[in-house]
């Protein structure tokens, strides 16, 4: 009896941690949503060498999100959820602009990434 | 024309040119074909239908300049739009109307011959529906006194592309020309990527150039970026033009892409268009900027970028 009880503790333990490593592993997930002419959150803060992934959503029509500093480029549609992942190699300010043409004020279409230590 | 050639490249050398550059300067021929030379001029986003404090004068901007073109002496063989001739606009009866009124003013140019070409705000929401029906088609050639001229649409795909057919349409019309041909590339869009994170790119810009790669005289004439940039990419010159609307910021100078403000102070500052020389017979082109009014701009710091 005392053993089950240990064997099914030691199982409990086991479960958890195999969790906590799951845990570890999923990057974050950064969400975001494009509608003309704007990306919300229009700044994103993300520490160097961390894995996230980018979970882009459009609202109305098709958009591009270009982030040329780490050479991501995708189209954003409608209806549908585009995942990038990317882990920051280096530090500073850059700048993302949807990169397909979508009216008066595609322009201003623009967002900041900022990486920190 | 050797000794205006001579003069040019005097006051290049000098730095006293004014707004004038060359073109194509590695070519090493013959003066064959001078009895050719032609000039043209090259008017850029224009914006019809823009109304805005960047420009108090919107409705008035692209007259003067049309004015001043009128003015000209020596009238060019022809004129040419490189895109943005209306403001974009989610009315398709509005944009209509502004490509019908546009058509209205630039039809008061003297010169016989004026072509049209699309940006993404004359294009980009209708794949070119309108702009087709007032101005023809989106991307042509035509053969000008020994110079191939291609038209390249790399904005009716909302993805500022050129796109698949339009690169087999290119690869089948470069063809037929001798890898000498002097060739000059109208677009709308810069074909390398001069500063992606404003758009200011095609993104599949490269795989035209590749197919122009071979051909030993190449310049592109472009806009979009509502200012005078100079490039080279391996043999092949690009060079865009001023706006006639508002100026914008040199590539990467802010923080975010903006007009640049109306100085009352100084109206139509940045603002102008430009005539272009060609020498068909030596491949190159001579370019000469204007303000607005027709006057010649003095970049000394611009020539020095270009010639250092």
């Amino acid at each position: 009896m005392r053993r089950r009880a240990v064997s099914a503790a030691f199982a409990v333990i086991l479960a958890a941690a195999a969790v906590l490593r799951a845990g570890a592993a999923e990057p974050r997930v950064v969400r975001i949503v494009a509608k003309r002419f704007t990306y919300t959150p229009s700044e994103i803060t993300l520490k160097k060498g961390e894995p996230v992934v980018l979970e882009l959503v459009s609202e109305d029509r098709v958009h591009g999100f270009k982030l040329p500093a780490f050479r991501i480029r995708t189209d954003v549609r409608p209806n549908e959820v585009t995942r990038v992942p990317l882990t920051p190699d280096k530090t500073g300010t850059f700048t993302f602009a949807c990169d397909v043409f979508c009216g008066d004020g595609h322009d201003d279409m623009t967002g900041t990434l900022i990486v920190t230590e | 024309m050797k000794l205006e050639t001579d003069r040019r490249e005097f006051l290049k050398l000098a730095g006293l040119g004014g707004g004038v550059v060359f073109a194509s300067t590695l070519w090493g021929g013959t003066l064959d074909g001078a009895e050719n030379e032609f000039h043209f001029v090259q008017l850029s986003d224009t914006h019809w239908g823009f109304e805005g404090p960047p420009n108090p004068d919107a409705r008035g901007t692209l007259p003067k300049a049309i004015e001043a073109v009128n003015a000209l002496s020596r009238q060019p063989d022809f004129v040419v739009f490189t895109g943005d001739l209306t403001h974009t606009t989610d009315d398709a009866g509005k944009r209509n109307d502004r490509m019908k009124e546009f058509r209205d003013v630039a039809g008061k140019l003297r010169a016989k011959t004026v072509r049209f070409l699309p940006g993404e705000h004359d294009a980009g929401l209708d794949k070119g529906d309108a702009f087709q029906a007032h101005f023809g088609a989106t991307h042509y050639t035509f053969d000008h006194k020994g110079v191939h001229f291609i038209v390249l649409d790399n904005v009716s795909d909302p993805g500022s592309i050129v796109g698949e057919a339009q690169l087999k349409w290119l690869e089948a019309d470069l063809a037929k020309r001798k890898k000498d041909a002097p060739i000059a590339v109208l677009t709308h869009r810069p074909l390398f990527d001069l500063y992606p994170e404003w758009d200011w790119a095609t993104k599949d810009g490269a795989a035209a150039l590749a197919l122009l790669e071979p051909f030993k005289h190449v310049t592109v004439f472009y806009g979009h970026i509502h200012q005078e940039n100079h490039h080279t990419t391996g043999h092949i010159e690009h060079h865009s033009a001023a706006s006639l609307i508002f100026p914008l910021p040199a590539p990467g100078s802010v923080p975010k892409k903006a007009p640049v403000a109306w100085d009352a102070t100084h109206p139509y500052r940045g603002l102008g268009w430009r005539e272009i020389e060609a020498y068909p017979g030596k491949g190159s082109f001579e370019i000469e900027e204007k303000t607005v009014s027709g006057a010649e701009e003095v970049k000394k710091a611009s020539l020095a970028g270009i010639l250092g």
